[in-house]
């Protein structure tokens, strides 16, 4: 029995068709890895499904009930519930208010708090959560909030849930967890509409997978086809060449020596890592394992407590992020729409950002100069835009974090950290990231990159140094690469620990 | 440069203007323009201050009291104590720029919110000049003034207030500032997306403090202008209200108070909308206490208009940028 359908649904906007012709059918109990670039189309699809955007053409099948268009309630009603990539919940109010918020249990006028905490509790209890309904949406980590997102899905009566993007801010033990709870759920008969970049993922847990590219459908896969090589066709029509490109000479002197660094967010632990010139080093690790807070250690943003940074063999000190600009030592951070992006302002601006002081002549900014270096990066760079004038905030993901590397690359970089660089950017942009990063390592820049996706860490690194717990567990040359090895390092197994 | 929006201002206020003549033709007199023209120098010289806090992300509600405690301290100096008028210029100059400081090494080091330092403000320094004249009303004394600092501060040159005059200047000054340098670029960003500054290596608290400096540094100069505009202060009543209609000019003017947006001319014909219709209201008798009704409505229509025109431009913004997404596939 089919539990919906989508026939032949098409999205026009003016001048611009997001869907075309689409179809697609769920049947209860089934996961569906819905994959394709950003821009293909899968949000606007799942818009149509959640009553948010309607349809210009074709209907939608739901219990047998044809229509042209849902309504958010009607979508509701059916059992279509959404997990977000962008959590909405209440920080401010505790785990049960926010399973029923705008749905409250009352007695009269008043709250039924009793009764609300019993059945949060009811739903919560097979997800196997270590919290409890009382607990306050604030000290909920990602992972935590998303498996609330779920409860309250189920205490919606969800038949089909929506996960877009579930595993981008999850470490691979919490993916692991999420994974499980999808199997149980589809056990019990839910549907699951599983949107991911993170093939691996879609690979393990699909039933079956639909592709779409530019508002079409691309191509489907029976569990048995599904594969990366596969999925990765589809989604580009094209086969993606291997994503490692070895460097052209053999690694140099080192550029980046840390010795005994101790950072803020692990004051009884340190960090001794070495980077030569002309590699790619990776830096692998779970959520939390203090990556992160190395990197705003190096850039100054959270200063070390202690330790030695040398920069080309010179001992440097970086008390904030000017010292480590000065020094030609860059950070593309994690969250790049808010940490690194005036959103509002035009390509010209962002890649100034950082140093406008120097087109300024007696402290007025030369627009002319800004301009040609924007243009100049803008052509190098391949980013997508009508113009240097336009905002940033109607880039895609991908063109976005160009222009943040593009800020930095007009400045003669020494040194970039690279804080999960593809984060929500579509494979054929990531190519042309790593590409990017090959070219700089091989002029000489030094290329940290931290990253929780396991197949860019072994497919675009020359090595990789793993973390645990706020230090480095142990680093692997590209022969010794393997999914088991770095797993074994990041859960802090050491080196000899793993051989004996 | 100007844009739609600050054309749409400009348009509001020649209509205004025109609705007021129409019906009363003693608003283009000589007397009355130059009337208005000393108000909104008057108004406008600590309308930008605040403007430009506002742009940082902040919010100055303390320059009335500012007015009060630093009127009477000027006049304490230059009239009883009787300093050269420079040195009393300079020193409530001097203490505008120290308090503006203070409030901003307030926001920045300490991490308070705008909103409450300066609300502190407002409330400190009213109580500190009530007490400073033991509630009294302070004037210049008999005999006590000076000819060329009058002349400087209230007097005219060809009917142009010099107040009107010395707010043109600071607010080419201030487009300057703004609209051109490095410390304008950097302003904007912070008051749009400080980490993103942060992470660019500006140097987000010194960015902002500045800009109460300078807001401080503009009301202590305000305060001199009004003391010779009103010849004495009370200061229980001295000021009143005056941060209210400096932020009802910058927001009339396209300051958002989220920050990291508004520029100089905007405030400009802010401050002009607003003194346009306080004179509206004088001439065409409608009773003077409707004067903060019909200066609310008339706020809170402009804001509105706003929104609806940013949410079209958003809108296009949107297709343009989809459009130029798939062209560029």
């Amino acid at each position: 029995m089919t539990l919906l359908s989508m026939d032949d649904i098409g999205k026009t906007y003016p001048g611009v068709t997001a869907l075309d012709g689409v179809s697609f059918a769920l049947e209860p109990g089934e996961v569906v890895g819905l994959i394709g670039e950003n821009g293909a189309g899968k949000s606007t699809l799942m818009k149509v499904l959640g009553g948010v955007v309607a349809p210009s053409r074709g209907q939608i099948v739901v219990d047998g009930r044809a229509h042209s268009a849902l309504s958010v309630r009607q979508s509701q009603a059916a059992g279509i519930a959404f997990v977000h990539q962008e959590l909405n919940l209440f920080e401010n109010l505790d785990v049960a208010a926010n399973i029923f918020v705008g749905r409250e249990l009352r007695k009269g006028m008043m709250l039924d708090r009793a009764a609300m905490r019993a059945e949060a509790a009811r739903h919560l209890a097979p997800l196997g959560v270590g919290y409890g309904p009382d607990t306050l949406v604030e000290l909920l980590s990602i992972a935590e909030r998303q498996m609330l997102e779920i409860a309250k899905a189920l205490s919606m009566r969800a038949r089909v849930i929506i996960m877009d993007e579930p595993t981008s801010s999850l470490s691979l033990a919490e993916t692991d967890r999420l994974l499980a709870v999808i199997r149980k759920l589809r056990a019990q008969g839910v549907a699951i509409i599983y949107i991911s970049h993170r093939l691996s993922e879609v690979r393990d847990i699909a039933d079956r997978v639909v592709c779409l590219r530019d508002g079409r459908l691309a191509g489907h896969l029976a569990r048995a086809d599904i594969t990366q090589d596969a999925m990765v066709r589809l989604m580009i029509g094209r086969d993606l060449a291997q994503l490692y490109t070895p460097p052209k000479a053999a690694p140099g002197d080192p550029v980046l020596h840390l010795t005994g660094l101790t950072t803020p967010a692990f004051p009884d632990r340190s960090v001794d890592l070495t980077l030569k010139r002309g590699e790619i080093l990776g830096l692998a690790g779970l959520i939390g394992a203090g990556r992160t807070s190395l990197a705003q250690a190096l850039f100054g943003i959270a200063p070390a407590l202690a330790g030695d940074v040398r920069l080309d063999g010179t001992e440097v000190a970086i008390r904030a992020p000017s010292d480590a600009i000065g020094l030609g030592l860059y950070l593309v951070p994690e969250d790049r729409k808010r940490s690194a992006l005036v959103l509002d302002m035009t390509i010209r601006e962002n890649v100034s950002l950082a140093d406008v002081a120097r087109f300024a002549r007696r402290g007025w900014v030369r627009r002319g100069a800004e301009g040609a270096v924007a243009e100049r990066e803008l052509r190098r760079l391949k980013i997508k835009a009508p113009g240097i004038e336009t905002p940033v905030v109607t880039l895609s993901g991908g063109n976005q974090q160009k222009v943040v590397l593009a800020k930095w690359l007009s400045m003669r970089p020494r040194l970039i950290v690279f804080d999960e660089p593809t984060r929500g950017i579509d494979v054929g942009a990531k190519a042309e990231i790593y590409a990017l990063m090959r070219g700089l390592a091989d002029e000489g820049v030094g290329i940290l990159m931290i990253s929780s996706d396991l197949e860019e860490v072994l497919g675009v690194s020359d090595r990789i140094a793993v973390m645990h717990e706020g230090r480095v567990t142990g680093t692997l040359d590209r022969p010794r690469f393997s999914e088991a090895a770095v797993m074994q390092l990041a859960v802090g197994l050491t080196e000899k620990g793993a051989a004996a | 440069m100007i844009s739609k929006k600050e054309l749409a201002l400009l348009v509001l206020i020649l209509v205004v203007g025109a609705v007021t003549f129409a019906i009363n033709p003693r608003f283009l007199s000589a007397v009355n323009i130059g009337n208005m023209a000393n108000l909104v120098g008057l108004f406008g010289i600590f309308a930008l201050g605040v403007g430009l806090v506002i742009i940082s992300g902040g919010i100055e509600l303390s320059v009335g009291s500012m007015f009060a405690i630093l009127g009477v301290i000027f006049l304490d100096l230059f009239a009883n104590l009787g300093l050269p008028w420079p040195l009393a210029l300079a020193a409530a100059v001097g203490l505008g720029l120290t308090l503006g400081l203070i409030h901003g090494l307030l926001v920045t080091k300490a991490g308070l919110q705008p909103f409450v330092v300066t609300l502190c403000g407002l409330l400190i320094y009213r109580g500190a000049a009530r007490f400073y004249t033991s509630d009294a009303t302070m004037g210049f004394g008999y005999g006590v003034d000076d000819a060329f600092l009058r002349w400087l501060v209230a007097d005219r040159s060809f009917g142009v207030p010099h107040t009107f005059i010395a707010f043109v200047i600071i607010a080419a000054a201030m487009a300057v500032l703004l609209h051109g340098s490095v410390y304008g670029r950097h302003l904007y960003a912070v008051g749009k997306n400080e980490e993103a500054a942060r992470y660019s290596g500006i140097r987000t608290g010194r960015v902002t403090t500045l800009a109460y400096v300078i807001c401080g540094g503009l009301a202590g100069l305000t305060s001199v202008f009004i003391v010779f505009y009103t010849n004495s202060v009370s200061p229980s009543s001295h000021g009143n209200f005056y941060e209210l209609y400096a932020i009802a000019a910058a927001v009339l003017g396209g300051c958002s108070l989220r920050g990291g947006e508004g520029s100089v001319i905007g405030i400009m014909l802010g401050v002009v909308l607003l003194q346009v219709l306080q004179n509206l209201v004088n001439l065409l008798g409608i009773p003077s206490s409707l004067n903060f009704a019909v200066m609310g409505s008339v706020i809170l229509l402009g804001v509105l208009a706003d929104q609806e025109i940013t949410r079209r431009r958003k809108r296009a913004l949107a297709q343009a940028g989809a459009l130029a997404a798939r062209g560029g596939k």
